[in-house]
C-alpha cells in the first residue's frame, strides 16, 4: 500500500466519523470552543481589572484636590508618617528603581545573551544539558534569598573590595537583581536562538562563514525579536522584584550620585508600608498611587519594545 | 514557548491550590480524630523587637498546653495594630503604646475596647560597630544625627577619631511601621521628622547585622538583638555633663536609662478562653522567665500574675 492510498483511507474514515457524531459531541465541540475563547480573553480581563482596582484605590487622592501630582513625581521628601508635616515624594524612589535596573541590566544582558548564545551554538550536548539544569536551578531560588545573600555575603564583599562606607548600595541589588535576570535570559533567548531554521546555519556555513561570522550576521538578526523578548522579561523581572531589592540596596529615600550609594525602590517601599498604611488614608492611597506609576513604567517600556519590535519586522 | 510557560505556571498553581485544600482538610480531620476536640489557634502578630520572645513563648507555652497553637508574625507595631484594628488576629505585639486615633478606630470597627497588658520593658540600644572609638552619646547628639535638619554628618562633629574614609556617620533605621522607628522618633527626635537618607532596616536583626557589618554605622534596636563582639551598645545620657547610663537590667528597671520602654500585648476587649489563660501564662513566672532568656527586662515580682 502505497503512502497515498493511506491518507486517503484516513480521510475517508474520518468523513465517516464526522457524520456520525452525535449532537451532543457537537454540543461538547462548541463549549469548548467558548472555554477557550475564555480562558484568551481572560488574561486582557485580568489584566484590565487589576488596573481598575489599583487605580480606583488611588483615584480619591490623585482628584481630592489637596495632592499635588507634580510634587508626588519630583519632590524627593518622603515623609508618609510625619506627625508634623506628611509629604509624598517619589522621585528619589523613581531614580532608585530607574539607577537600580539599569546597572542590573548592563551586567544581565551581555552576560544573559553571550550564554545563551554559547548554550545553543558552541557547546557540546552534554554541557548543554548540565548548563540548562544549573541555569534552570539558578532561576527557582526564592527572591528572599537573593536578599539574603546581598545582605550579608555580598555588602561584606562590596565594603572589602571598594572600599565604601556601607555594603547595601546600588552596585549590591544590581548585581543581584543582575544574577535573578540572567537565568531568564538565558532560557527564553536560547529558545529563540534555537528556533531559527537550521537552514539559515548550513547556508551561512555553505558560504564560508565562520562560526562568529554566522552568530553574528545571521543568528543574531535572525533571532531578533526573540531576543528582545528574553532581555525584556529580564526588564520585567528586575523592575518588579521587591524583596531582594528590599534587602540589597539599603532602602535609603536618597538621590544617588554614584554606584555605591545606597538607595530605595518604588516596589520595595510599597512592600514595607502597604501593611500598617491604614486603609483609605492618605498614606495608603499614595502607596496604591505607586502602584498605578509601576503600572503606567511597565506599560510604556512594553509599549515601546513592541514598537521597535514592530519596526524591526518593516526592515 | 511562552504558552508553554504559562501553561506549566497553570497548573502548578492548580497543583497547589488543591494540595493546599487536601492538607488543610486532613489536617482539620486528624486533629479531630485525635484529640476529640478541635486545636485552638491563637493568632499573635506585630512588632519585630519582640518577634523572637513571641516565638519563645509559643514554643514554651506548647509544652504546657499542646492543643493550643500559637502562630507568631512579625512586621512591625503598626503592622501588628492594624491588624487588631482589623480584628483578624487574637494578640497583637507592640513595642510602642497605641495611639488614641488607632484605640478609636478599633472601638469603631470591632466594638471592642483594645486593653494593653505590659508584659516586660526593653532598654533601647544604641548599637556601633565594635571598632568604633565612641563610648556614649547623648539625646541631643543622637537628635543631631537623625533628625531632620540635624548638623552631625561625621564621626569627627562627635570628637570620634574614625580610620581615613571611615568618617561619614552611616545611620541605621527602620521601616515606618516599626514601633521602635516611633518610639525612637517620639523620645529622641521629639517627634520631628527623620533626616532622609538612613538605610531604613525590615527588623531589629536587620539593624544590628548591618551595624556589625559596616564601620561607620549607628543603629537603633531593641536590646535583646545585641552581640556583644560584633556591635556595641554605647551609654545614653539625656545631655553633655550629665553620667551616661549603660542599657543594663538594673538600669531600666531603675529607669535610670533614658530610652527604656515598655513591650505590650494589646486584645480586642477583655481576653477570654485560651487567649486570657495564654496571656496571664506570660504575666505569670514562667512567661517572665522567658523574657529575661530573650534577652529583655521582666516585670518586678510584685507586678507578675500569681
Amino acid at each position: 500500500m502505497t503512502a497515498a492510498d493511506s491518507t486517503q483511507k484516513q480521510k475517508v474514515s474520518f468523513a465517516v466519523r464526522q457524520a456520525r457524531r452525535p449532537a451532543w459531541a457537537l454540543l461538547g465541540e462548541k463549549a469548548l470552543t467558548v472555554l477557550i475563547y475564555i480562558c484568551g480573553i481572560s488574561a486582557i480581563l485580568f489584566v484590565l481589572s487589576i488596573f481598575i482596582f489599583v487605580f480606583k484605590e488611588a483615584a480619591p487622592i490623585l482628584f481630592g484636590g489637596h495632592f499635588s501630582l507634580s510634587q508626588f513625581l519630583f519632590s524627593d521628601q518622603w515623609y508618609p508618617t510625619s506627625e508634623i508635616n506628611k509629604r509624598y515624594g517619589v522621585w528619589a524612589m523613581i531614580a532608585g528603581t530607574f539607577s537600580v535596573t539599569a546597572l542590573a541590566m548592563a551586567l544581565a544582558v551581555p552576560f544573559g545573551l553571550g550564554a545563551a548564545i554559547y548554550v545553543s551554538e558552541f557547546c557540546g550536548p552534554r554541557v548543554k544539558e548540565t548548563l540548562k539544569i544549573t541555569i534552570e536551578l539558578l532561576a527557582a531560588i526564592p527572591s528572599v534569598v537573593w536578599g539574603f545573600i546581598g545582605l550579608t555575603v555580598m555588602s561584606k564583599l562590596i565594603v572589602t573590595f571598594t572600599g565604601a562606607a556601607v555594603g547595601v548600595n546600588i552596585l549590591n541589588g544590581g548585581i543581584i537583581l543582575a544574577l535573578m535576570s540572567v537565568p531568564i535570559i538565558v532560557s527564553i533567548g536560547e529558545d529563540a536562538l534555537k528556533a531559527v531554521p537550521d537552514s539559515y546555519r548550513e547556508a551561512g556555513i555553505a558560504l564560508g562563514a565562520t562560526r562568529w561570522q554566522l552568530v553574528w550576521r545571521v543568528l543574531l538578526p535572525a533571532a531578533k525579536t526573540g531576543l528582545l523578548a528574553a532581555v525584556l522579561l529580564g526588564v520585567g523581572r528586575a523592575v518588579g522584584e521587591t524583596m531582594a531589592v528590599l534587602m540589597a540596596t539599603g532602602h535609603a529615600v536618597h538621590i544617588p550620585h554614584s554606584i555605591l550609594d545606597s538607595v530605595r525602590t518604588l516596589t520595595a517601599n510599597i512592600a514595607a508600608e502597604l501593611g500598617e498604611a491604614p486603609a483609605e488614608s492618605d498614606h495608603y492611597r499614595v502607596l496604591f498611587l505607586i502602584g498605578v506609576l509601576l503600572f503606567t513604567i511597565t506599560f510604556v517600556v512594553n509599549l515601546a519594545a513592541d514598537m521597535v519590535v514592530k519596526g524591526i519586522r518593516k526592515k | 514557548m511562552t504558552k508553554d510557560r504559562l501553561a506549566v505556571i497553570l497548573a502548578v498553581c492548580c497543583g497547589a491550590a488543591l494540595a493546599a485544600g487536601l492538607t488543610s482538610g486532613c489536617g482539620q480531620g486528624g486533629g479531630d480524630a485525635k484529640s476529640g476536640a478541635a486545636k485552638t489557634t491563637i493568632q499573635n502578630k506585630g512588632s519585630d523587637t519582640m518577634v523572637n520572645l513571641a516565638q519563645a513563648w509559643a514554643e514554651e507555652y506548647k509544652k504546657l498546653a499542646p492543643d493550643v497553637d500559637v502562630e507568631v508574625s512579625g512586621g512591625g507595631s503598626g503592622v501588628g495594630i492594624a491588624a487588631l484594628i482589623r480584628g483578624t488576629i487574637d494578640i497583637a505585639n507592640a513595642s510602642r503604646d497605641m495611639k488614641p486615633q488607632e484605640i478609636e478606630q478599633a472601638k469603631k470597627n470591632t466594638g471592642k475596647e483594645p486593653k494593653q497588658f505590659v508584659i516586660g520593658h526593653d532598654a533601647l540600644g544604641i548599637y556601633v560597630h565594635k571598632d568604633n572609638p565612641l563610648t556614649e552619646i547623648t539625646i541631643e547628639q543622637l537628635a543631631a544625627i537623625y533628625a531632620e535638619g540635624g548638623k552631625f554628618t561625621k564621626w569627627s562633629d562627635l570628637g570620634a577619631a574614625m580610620p581615613v574614609g571611615k568618617d561619614e556617620i552611616i545611620r541605621v533605621s527602620r521601616q515606618s511601621s516599626s514601633g521602635t522607628y516611633e518610639f525612637f522618633r517620639e523620645h529622641v527626635l521629639n517627634k520631628k521628622d527623620f533626616k532622609l537618607g538612613s538605610r531604613d532596616m525590615n527588623g531589629s536583626k536587620e539593624v544590628v547585622e548591618l551595624v556589625a557589618n559596616t564601620a561607620g554605622a549607628i543603629g537603633y534596636s531593641g536590646m535583646g538583638y545585641n552581640e556583644p563582639g560584633k556591635v556595641k551598645m554605647l551609654k545614653v545620657s539625656y545631655k553633655k555633663g550629665e553620667p551616661a547610663v549603660e542599657p543594663t537590667v538594673a538600669n531600666t528597671m531603675s529607669k535610670k536609662y533614658p530610652i527604656a520602654r515598655s513591650l505590650d500585648l494589646y486584645t480586642l476587649g477583655e481576653p477570654e478562653g485560651a487567649v486570657k489563660k495564654y496571656v496571664e501564662w506570660i504575666l505569670s513566672d514562667p512567661g517572665q522567665k522567658v523574657v529575661e532568656a530573650s534577652g529583655y527586662v521582666p516585670l518586678s515580682p510584685e507586678q507578675r500574675k500569681k
